[in-house]
C-alpha cells in the first residue's frame, strides 16, 4: 500500500496561468501523428471517384479494366457496396447528412457526389486507377442558380426558429426619424483545414477501429454504429491529433468508404480526400442573401429591426446557415421580424463552419448599424450602447452576464477610438486612403452532457480522460490545467488522455461548448477523486478511479441567455489605383468567461479575427453554371489569408466572471469571428466613403464602386 | 527492383541513407510520408499552394509535394525529424513551442522548416518583394515584422496563428543573427510584440 497525499490548501492555481501545450514538442518535432499517419501492416489504399455531372443517374462504370490495373484490389460502387442505414437520429439531434451514406443508390445529386471508391496496393495505384474509371452518366438539367430573390425560398428551424416575430413592422417604419434598407451578400466560403479529412479502417477482433480527423471520436462512433447496425461498443475511433476541423470535420464519405472496403477486403485500408475533393465532400458555409432594415428614432434608439437571410442546401439534405438568429441575442425593438430561410439546389450540402449564422450575420447585422450611425451621425459605439437590451430581445430571458459595453469602452481606449473623424474619405497616406471600424460580437455560451474519468496512480500522478477532441483550440493543455486546479496539485502531475471513443461519451469540439463542457466533467471527476483521496488514502495498485457525468448537472441550469460578447476594431487602407484593401490593424476585446490558459487562449481569438480578415477581403468559392461545379477548387483558387495578409492583431479580454456558473468557463473558438468582418468592411466605407455590401471587398469591386461613387 | 515503371534509389535524409525502389510516379513527400514511415512532412494539398510539405533541399527550402523521389537522389534532404540537435530543438522549433506559434500543429513542420530556410535566405542577402534596397551591395535588409510576412507567405496556416508564428521566426532569427554577429532582428520582434 502506498499513501498519496491530494492536493493541499497552498496549490497556486494553474487556471489562468500561460501554459506551452503539452503535445507541443511532438508538433514542433513532427513526432505528433495525424489520422492518415498511423502505420498498419497491410495497408490498401482506397480513392475516391466523385461524379462529372451536377444531377442525374449513373449509367454505367466501366469496371473492368480498372480492375485489371497493376495492384487494384476492388472498386465500390452503388451496386456491390455494403448497404447502410440513415434512418435514425445522431448525437447532435439530426438524422445523417446522406453525402455520407456512400454508394447505396445510383442518383447524382450535385457534382463531386462520391460514385466509387478504387482500392489498391498502393496510393499510387489507387489514383490512377480512379482516374482512369469510366462512368457513363444520364445528365439531367441543373439548378446551381442561388439568388436572394427566389421565391421557393422557405424557413427553416435549424439549432434555433427559422422565424421571429414581434411587434408591427411597417408601422415602426413609417414611424422611424431614420431608416437604414440594405441588402448584403456573403459568398459560399470553405473550410479547409490544412489536415485533409483522413480515415483508416480495419477489423480487429471483432471490433472496428477507425483512426480518423474528427471533432468528437464518440460522435463518429454513434453515427458509423447507426449506418453499419453495429454495437457502439464494438467501434473505436481514435483521433489523437486533429490538424483543425472547423465544423468540417464530422462523419463524412471517407470514414464510410474506408469502413465498407475494410470489411469487403478483410484488411486495413485508408481513405484521404484531396484538397480539390475536399470542396466537395467536406461541407462548406452556404453564401446567403440577407436583407436588414432598422428604424430608429433621430437619437438612434431603434424601433423597428428585421433581419432576413436565405442560404441554400442540397436537395438530400436540409441544413440552414442562422444568418438572422444573431439579430436575436444583440438588439432589441418594439418591431423585431427574423428569418433565416434556405433554398434547394443542386448543390452538396452545406455544414456548420465556424461561427454558422453569426459569422454571416454579424457581417451584415453590424454592418448596417454602421450605416444608421453615419445616418444618424451617432458615433458606432454610442449607437450600440443605445441600444443595449435589457433581456433577450426575442426570449425575454436575463443576460447571464453582457459585458459588451465594456468590451466596447476598453477597445476605444486602446484603439484611439475617441480622436477619430467620423466623415469618410479624407485620410490619405500616400496613394492610401486610411479608415477605421469597429463592430460589436456575441457567440453563444452552451454546454452538453459529458463523460469523464479520473485516475490516482500510486506514484503520486493523475490520469484523466475524456472523448475530447484537440483541433488546434490547446483543449488538451486546457483541461490539463483544470484537472489540476480541481485535484489542487501541479499540471506535472496530470496526464489528460483525449480523442479515443473508448472514454466514453462527451460533446464535439464544436459551437464553442468543448472546452466548458469538457472542463465541467473533469472537474466534477477531479474534484470527487481529490474528495476521496481525502477520505482514504489507501491506494490499491491499480490507483483508484472516479467517473463523472454532467447530464443532470447541466439539465438544472437555470434558463439564461448565455453568451460571450466583444467588440472589434479594424483599420484598413485602401490603394485607390489598385483597389487593394490592406489591414493595417485589429484589435479584438472580448468578454469570453474565465481564460484557462491565456497563451492559447489569445492565439485562437486572434485565429477567429483573421478568419474575418480572410472572410472580409479573400475568401470566395466560385460555381461554374455551366458545369454546376467550382472554378479553381484548391488553394491557389480559393484565397485564404496568408502571412502578407495579417498585420498586427491584438486580442484581450476584459474580467467577465459570472460567479453564479458552475464552471465559468466560455468557448472562444467561434466568437474572434463573430463582427470581424464588418469592422473591417465598414473601416473601408470610412476610408472610402463607399459601403460594400457584398463580400468578399476584392480589388475590382473597390475600383468599380469608385468608379461610380463622387467622394471616392 | 528496378524496372519501365520503377527504380531502387537512394535518399539522404536527415544525414542517413535510405535504399528503396519506388514507383516513379511517387513523389518525395509520399516516399517520406508512406515508404519510410517520416510522417512529420505533412500534405495538406498535394499541388504546391499550402507549404505544409516544405522540406529542405540542399539547405534550401522546397515543397516535397512537387518533387518525384527519384529526382531527389544526391540531394541532402532534411526533414522536421532531422532538424533538432538530438534531444535539443532547433532555436526556431523552440521559439514555436515557446510562443505558441501554431494551432493544430499540421501546417508547423513546414513552417518551421520554411523559417529555417528563410533566415539562410535573408542571411545570404536574398531580397525579397518588400525590400526597399535591392542593390546586392545592399547587404540583407533588416529582418522585419513585414519581411518576415512576405518570405513566409507560401506556408498556410489556416488556424490564424500567424501573429505567434512570426513573433517565434522573429525570435529564432535574432538568435541566429546574433551568432553570426550580425544586424540583430530584435527590431523585428518588436515590431510585432
Amino acid at each position: 500500500m502506498t499513501t498519496v497525499a491530494p492536493g493541499t490548501g497552498t496549490h497556486a492555481p494553474s487556471v489562468g496561468t500561460a501554459h506551452t501545450r503539452v503535445e507541443g514538442r511532438d508538433k514542433v518535432t513532427g513526432a505528433a501523428r495525424y489520422a492518415g499517419e498511423v502505420p498498419f501492416a497491410g495497408l490498401a489504399y482506397g480513392w475516391l471517384v466523385l461524379s462529372t455531372v451536377a444531377r442525374g443517374r449513373i449509367r454505367a462504370l466501366d469496371t473492368d479494366p480498372v480492375l485489371a490495373m497493376p495492384g487494384v484490389l476492388a472498386v465500390l460502387d452503388h451496386r456491390n457496396a455494403p448497404r447502410v442505414d440513415t434512418d435514425y437520429t445522431g448525437l447532435l439531434g439530426t438524422p445523417p447528412d446522406p453525402t455520407c451514406a456512400v454508394f447505396q443508390h445510383d442518383r447524382v445529386p450535385h457534382l463531386g457526389w462520391p460514385v466509387a471508391l478504387v482500392v489498391a496496393e498502393t496510393s499510387e495505384q489507387a489514383r490512377e486507377a480512379a482516374e482512369t474509371l469510366v462512368v457513363h452518366y444520364e445528365q439531367e438539367p441543373h439548378d446551381i442558380d442561388f439568388t436572394g430573390g427566389r421565391p421557393d425560398a422557405y424557413p427553416v428551424d435549424g439549432h434555433m426558429p427559422g422565424v421571429t416575430e414581434k411587434g408591427d413592422l411597417d408601422a415602426a417604419l413609417v414611424s422611424s426619424a431614420v431608416v437604414v434598407d440594405a441588402e448584403y451578400t456573403t459568398p459560399e466560403e470553405h473550410h479547409n483545414p490544412m489536415e485533409p479529412h483522413a480515415a483508416t479502417a480495419r477489423w480487429d477482433g471483432g471490433r472496428l477501429e477507425v483512426i480518423d480527423s474528427n471533432q468528437g471520436a464518440t460522435w463518429v462512433v454513434g453515427e458509423l454504429a447507426n449506418l453499419f447496425s453495429l454495437d457502439p461498443a464494438s467501434v473505436r475511433v481514435r483521433s489523437e491529433h486533429v490538424g483543425g476541423g472547423f465544423g468540417s470535420k464530422g462523419v463524412r464519405a471517407h470514414q464510410v468508404a474506408a469502413v465498407m472496403a475494410a470489411t469487403v477486403l478483410q484488411r486495413p485500408v485508408r481513405v484521404v480526400m484531396t484538397r480539390r475533393q475536399m470542396f466537395s465532400l467536406a461541407g462548406y458555409r452556404s453564401p446567403t442573401a440577407q436583407r436588414v432594415r432598422l428604424g430608429a428614432d433621430a437619437d438612434g434608439r431603434l424601433r423597428a429591426l428585421e433581419h432576413r437571410s436565405v442560404s441554400v442546401t442540397s436537395t438530400v439534405h436540409e441544413f440552414v446557415e442562422p444568418s438572422a438568429g444573431v439579430a436575436r441575442v444583440m438588439y432589441d425593438a418594439d418591431a423585431h421580424h427574423t428569418a433565416n430561410r434556405v433554398v434547394r439546389l443542386d448543390v452538396p450540402t452545406p455544414t456548420w463552419m465556424r461561427a454558422p449564422g453569426e459569422a454571416p450575420g454579424s457581417f451584415a447585422l453590424e454592418a448596417a448599424l454602421d450605416e444608421l450611425a453615419e445616418k444618424c451621425g451617432i458615433d458606432p459605439i454610442e449607437l450600440r450602447l443605445r441600444n443595449e437590451p435589457d433581456k433577450g430581445p426575442v426570449s425575454g430571458l436575463p443576460f447571464a452576464g453582457r459585458n459588451l459595453a465594456a468590451c466596447f469602452r476598453e477597445g476605444a481606449r486602446r484603439f484611439g477610438w475617441a480622436d477619430r473623424d467620423p466623415r469618410p474619405g479624407l485620410r490619405r497616406d500616400g496613394r492610401w486612403l486610411l479608415g477605421t471600424g469597429t463592430a460589436a460580437a456575441s457567440f453563444p455560451s452552451g454546454a452538453a452532457p459529458s463523460t469523464a474519468s479520473a485516475t490516482a496512480h500510486p506514484d503520486g500522478t493523475f490520469t484523466v480522460r475524456i472523448s475530447a477532441a484537440d483541433i488546434g483550440t490547446g483543449a488538451r493543455t486546457a483541461l490539463t490545467l483544470v484537472a489540476a486546479d480541481a485535484l489542487r496539485v501541479s499540471v506535472e502531475r496530470v496526464r489528460v488522455r483525449i480523442g479515443d471513443s473508448d472514454f466514453g461519451p462527451a460533446m464535439i469540439a464544436g459551437g464553442s461548448m468543448g472546452t466548458r463542457s469538457w472542463s465541467w466533467a473533469v472537474t466534477a471527476a477531479a474534484g470527487e477523486l481529490r474528495e476521496r483521496l481525502a477520505l482514504d488514502t489507501d491506494m490499491p495498485p491499480e490507483g483508484i478511479t472516479v467517473r463523472s457525468d454532467t447530464t443532470a448537472a447541466i439539465g438544472a441550469l437555470t434558463p439564461a441567455e448565455r453568451h460571450s460578447f466583444g467588440a472589434q476594431f479594424a483599420e484598413v487602407a485602401v490603394d485607390t489605383a489598385t483597389g487593394e484593401v490592406r489591414v493595417r490593424r485589429m484589435l479584438g476585446v472580448f468578454a469570453a468567461g474565465r481564460i484557462v490558459n491565456p497563451l492559447t487562449a489569445r492565439n485562437q481569438l486572434r485565429g477567429g479575427m483573421i478568419w474575418g480578415i480572410s472572410m472580409a477581403l479573400h475568401e470566395e468559392a466560385v460555381r461554374d453554371r455551366a458545369s454546376g461545379g467550382h472554378v479553381g477548387a484548391d488553394l491557389a483558387g480559393y484565397h485564404v489569408a496568408t502571412h502578407a495578409d495579417v498585420p498586427r492583431v491584438e486580442a484581450d479580454w476584459i474580467d467577465d466572471a459570472d460567479p453564479a456558473d458552475p464552471v465559468g468557463i466560455k468557448g472562444i473558438g467561434e466568437i474572434g469571428i463573430v463582427g470581424a468582418a464588418a469592422a473591417v468592411a465598414n473601416a473601408v466605407w470610412h476610408a472610402t466613403g463607399v459601403r460594400h455590401r457584398g463580400l468578399p471587398i476584392r480589388p475590382d469591386r473597390v475600383l468599380s464602386a469608385a468608379a461610380g461613387a463622387p467622394d471616392a | 527492383m528496378a524496372s519501365s515503371t520503377s527504380s531502387v534509389i537512394t535518399l539522404e535524409i536527415n544525414g542517413e541513407k535510405h535504399t528503396l525502389p519506388v514507383d516513379h510516379r511517387t513523389t518525395l513527400l509520399d516516399a517520406l510520408r508512406e515508404r519510410l514511415d517520416l510522417t512529420g512532412t505533412k500534405k495538406g494539398c498535394d499541388q504546391g499552394q499550402c507549404g505544409a510539405c516544405t522540406v529542405l533541399l540542399d539547405g534550401r527550402r522546397a515543397v516535397a509535394c512537387l518533387q518525384l523521389a527519384v529526382a531527389a537522389e544526391g540531394r541532402e534532404i532534411t526533414t522536421i525529424e532531422g532538424v533538432a540537435d538530438g534531444d535539443r530543438l532547433h532555436p526556431v522549433q523552440q521559439a514555436f513551442l515557446d510562443l505558441d506559434g501554431y494551432q493544430c500543429g499540421y501546417c508547423t513542420p513546414g513552417q518551421i522548416c520554411a523559417a529555417i530556410g528563410m533566415i539562410e535566405e535573408h542571411a545570404a542577402g536574398w531580397p525579397s518583394a518588400v525590400t526597399d534596397d535591392v542593390r546586392p551591395e545592399a547587404g540583407p535588409p533588416p529582418l522585419t515584422a513585414d519581411e518576415i510576412r512576405e518570405r513566409m507567405s507560401g506556408n498556410l496556416c489556416r488556424c490564424g496563428a500567424y501573429v505567434s508564428i512570426v513573433e517565434a521566426v522573429a525570435r529564432a532569427a535574432g538568435e541566429a543573427a546574433a551568432e553570426r554577429r550580425v544586424t540583430p532582428a530584435a527590431e523585428a520582434e518588436e515590431a510585432v510584440a
